[in-house]
């Protein structure tokens, strides 16, 4: 059988030619690295995609060190977890890394989302990159969930009771499916044991292959920049964007740099704070579990808080403050919109219905419905923002304004879901839910109107 | 070499007759395999469901009552489930009815109990001042926190008559298990089954009542 020679790039040696001629080493490491063309103008936000894979691969390791004295069992693991603390030699290192990491993987994939979002990088063509990212969120919710039940403490065993009991208000089918889920009927050992199941194996290479997913989407269309233009437009002689630069050398080194300083947050906190004050691994969680005694204060960790919150601010209050908007968006709709007389009575007929079902549905399914529908707006992102321009460098100020309100929403959320629910801390719960969710519903109307600036030609680059 | 061109010759010259007859076997084909796909997938799926261990788990608990005082709770665990068992006082039992107009359903219709602790009281009226209930929210499943006390709580509000407050999502019940409007939770803590026989009290059992 002859060989087949691509000889699209040249071997650098007779050995590289003898593996070209057989597995796409040389191609691969050329479209993908070293002349996988990235702009130049490259800043501080960019950092944070290399640093998600740099904390997964952390991860995946120090998960296999755990696992080596780790006891999925209930009667044993909690004991397990306190034995890896105290007797296993650096097994207090193992662990804190872990688990710190856990936390340190979602202030990156938050931080590199929003990066996305101030940059344009969820804008077409770059669609499908943002999708495959935002399933990579949900799965990696999904994993952080599962791996906070394995220590079996009080706040591990409450906070998947909760959580679990999410299904159930699914119509019909939810007790089935919570009991198919449990494995039993509470919270218990089988419960513990799958999770591990899913947590160390199934979850892990789901991970994985979305993250390839991601990768190979995205250089398909190629990388977004601070400036929100398509460095294509303006090649050199040879075909390559003036403003491009290799990923490797240029961005590897430059996210080399990115490593350094986040190994100086992330073990600081691993040696110095590791439970950074009941923050990265709650004070609860050091008891055992307890099926009789739900801790005083049951929160989940950080990353879940402003989900968890939209969860508990689903009131009848908000549902008949959802019912009565409805109807007044409705009649404001009918008044003030220049239409047909049917799509006006249209507008009335959508209203009366919603008024209905707020009214006569119950906060519960509302609050899952809510939580659900705060991660699926992520989803929609890319179609929801009509504005022009890209970057938040050129975009019109009332964007500005509405992603500057949607941040405050977020973190009061967040902070909010962090403390024991009381009457003022519901309401304020309830108006951030309402301007979490009116920032992706008034999306296509507030992007689309004020004055955006012009984009430049270039990338905007000051040489250093 | 020799064969494989003759087929691809007759595949470029296939009639339509021959093409429909192909698109019906690999549509056939693709059928089966999904059917015996779905039939690989079952004992997967069915493993996940409990297992006989966990269905055998379920036995009545027992506790002697004459351990309790008048105002006095203990909790106990059948099923894996918290149960509360509450001697209401005299107070207690008349604040019941100060706080039915704030009640989501006073009257427990659209709860879970068996026919005779469907009253005011959700208690058996041989011995109306014993409340036997799951300690576990309706909303999402957390296990409330008593507070036994009469008179303003943080969390129960100004006028309490005492009850149970949920930590997770500030669900609020009275001293009946009843849940108050406005809250998550929409329906009042389940009551299980259960029967007493002089002091003692089983948890799991009708004693023969009609649930």
């Amino acid at each position: 059988m002859a060989i087949h020679r691509h000889d699209n790039h040249k071997s650098a040696n007779a050995f590289m030619q003898w593996v070209d001629d057989r597995f796409p080493a040389t191609k691969v490491w050329n479209e993908h690295l070293a002349e996988y063309w990235a702009a130049k103008n490259f800043n501080f936000w960019y950092y944070f995609g290399s640093l998600a894979i740099l904390v997964l691969v952390i991860q995946l390791l120090t998960g296999i060190f755990l696992t080596m004295h780790y006891k999925p069992d209930a009667q044993l693991a909690f004991a397990s977890v306190e034995y890896i603390m105290r007797d296993v030699p650096y097994g207090w290192l193992v662990r804190y890394l872990h688990s710190t990491g856990a936390s340190m993987f979602f202030v990156v994939v938050y931080l590199h989302m929003f990066r996305g979002v101030i940059y344009g990088s969820h804008r077409e063509p770059r669609e499908l990159v943002w999708l495959i990212g935002c399933v990579i969120f949900v799965a990696l919710m999904a994993e952080a969930f599962m791996g906070y039940l394995l220590p079996w403490g009080n706040m591990s065993y409450w906070g998947a009771q909760v959580i679990i009991s999410l299904f159930d208000v699914i119509p019909y089918f939810g007790p089935i499916l919570t009991e198919w889920i449990r494995g039993d009927f509470v919270i218990s050992d089988a419960t513990l044991n799958r999770f591990f199941a899913f947590h160390v194996i199934l979850l892990p290479l789901i991970l994985v292959a979305l993250v390839f997913l991601h990768l190979v989407a995205l250089h398909h269309v190629g990388s977004n920049n601070p400036d929100g233009i398509d460095i294509f437009e303006n090649l050199d002689e040879n075909g390559k964007p003036v403003d491009g630069v290799p990923f490797f050398p240029h961005i590897v080194i430059k996210d080399l740099i990115g490593v350094c300083g986040f190994f100086i947050v992330y073990l600081g906190i691993v040696f110095f704070w590791p439970d950074l004050g009941g923050i990265f691994l709650e004070k609860d969680n050091f008891a055992p579990a307890n099926p009789l005694q739900t801790p005083p204060d049951i929160v989940p960790l950080w990353y879940f808080t402003p989900f968890y919150s939209i969860l508990r601010a689903s009131t009848e209050t908000l549902l008949m403050f959802f019912a009565w908007s409805s109807v007044a968006i409705a009649v404001l709709a009918a008044l003030f919109t220049k239409v047909d007389l049917k799509y006006k009575i249209g507008f009335i007929i959508v209203g009366a219905i919603a008024w209905f079902v707020f009214m006569n549905s119950s906060g519960k399914a509302w609050g899952v419905i809510l939580m659900g529908s705060a991660i699926v707006c992520f989803f929609l992102l890319p179609w929801l923002d009509r504005s022009p321009v890209k970057s938040i460098r050129y975009r019109s100020w009332p964007f500005k304004v509405a992603l500057a309100l949607f941040l405050v929403a977020f973190f009061i959320l967040g902070y909010l879901g962090m403390n024991a629910p009381t009457p003022v801390k519901t309401v304020m719960a309830q108006v951030c839910t309402c301007i979490y969710f009116a920032f992706f519903i008034l999306m296509p109307w507030f992007t689309s109107i004020g004055q955006t600036k012009p984009e430049p030609e270039r990338v905007t680059y000051d040489a250093h | 070499m020799a064969d494989n061109q003759v087929s691809s010759v007759n595949a470029d010259g296939m009639s339509v007759e021959d093409k429909k007859r192909r698109r019906f076997l690999t549509g056939i084909t693709a059928g089966f395999g999904a059917v015996g796909g779905a039939f690989a997938v079952t004992p997967f799926v069915l493993s996940m469901t409990p297992s006989e261990r966990a269905k055998n788990a379920g036995a009545p608990v027992q506790y002697d009552l004459s351990k309790i005082q008048a105002g006095q709770m203990v909790k106990v665990e059948w099923r894996g489930k918290p149960v509360v068992l509450l001697k209401r006082s005299d107070e207690m039992m008349a604040g019941l009815d100060k706080i039915t107009d704030k009640l989501a359903d006073p009257d427990s219709l659209s709860s879970n109990q068996p026919a005779y602790a469907q009253n005011n009281s959700r208690s058996d009226q041989s011995s109306p001042a014993l409340l036997v209930m799951e300690a576990v929210c309706t909303h999402l499943g957390c296990s409330p926190v008593e507070k036994l006390a009469i008179g303003p709580d943080p969390q129960m509000g100004p006028d309490s008559q005492g009850g149970f407050f949920c930590p997770c999502h500030g669900s609020k019940f009275d001293l009946a298990g009843r849940v108050y409007k406005n809250v998550p939770a929409t329906t009042n803590m389940p009551v299980p089954p259960f029967a007493i026989a002089g002091d003692m009290i089983t948890i799991g059992e009708d004693g023969g009542r009609n649930a």
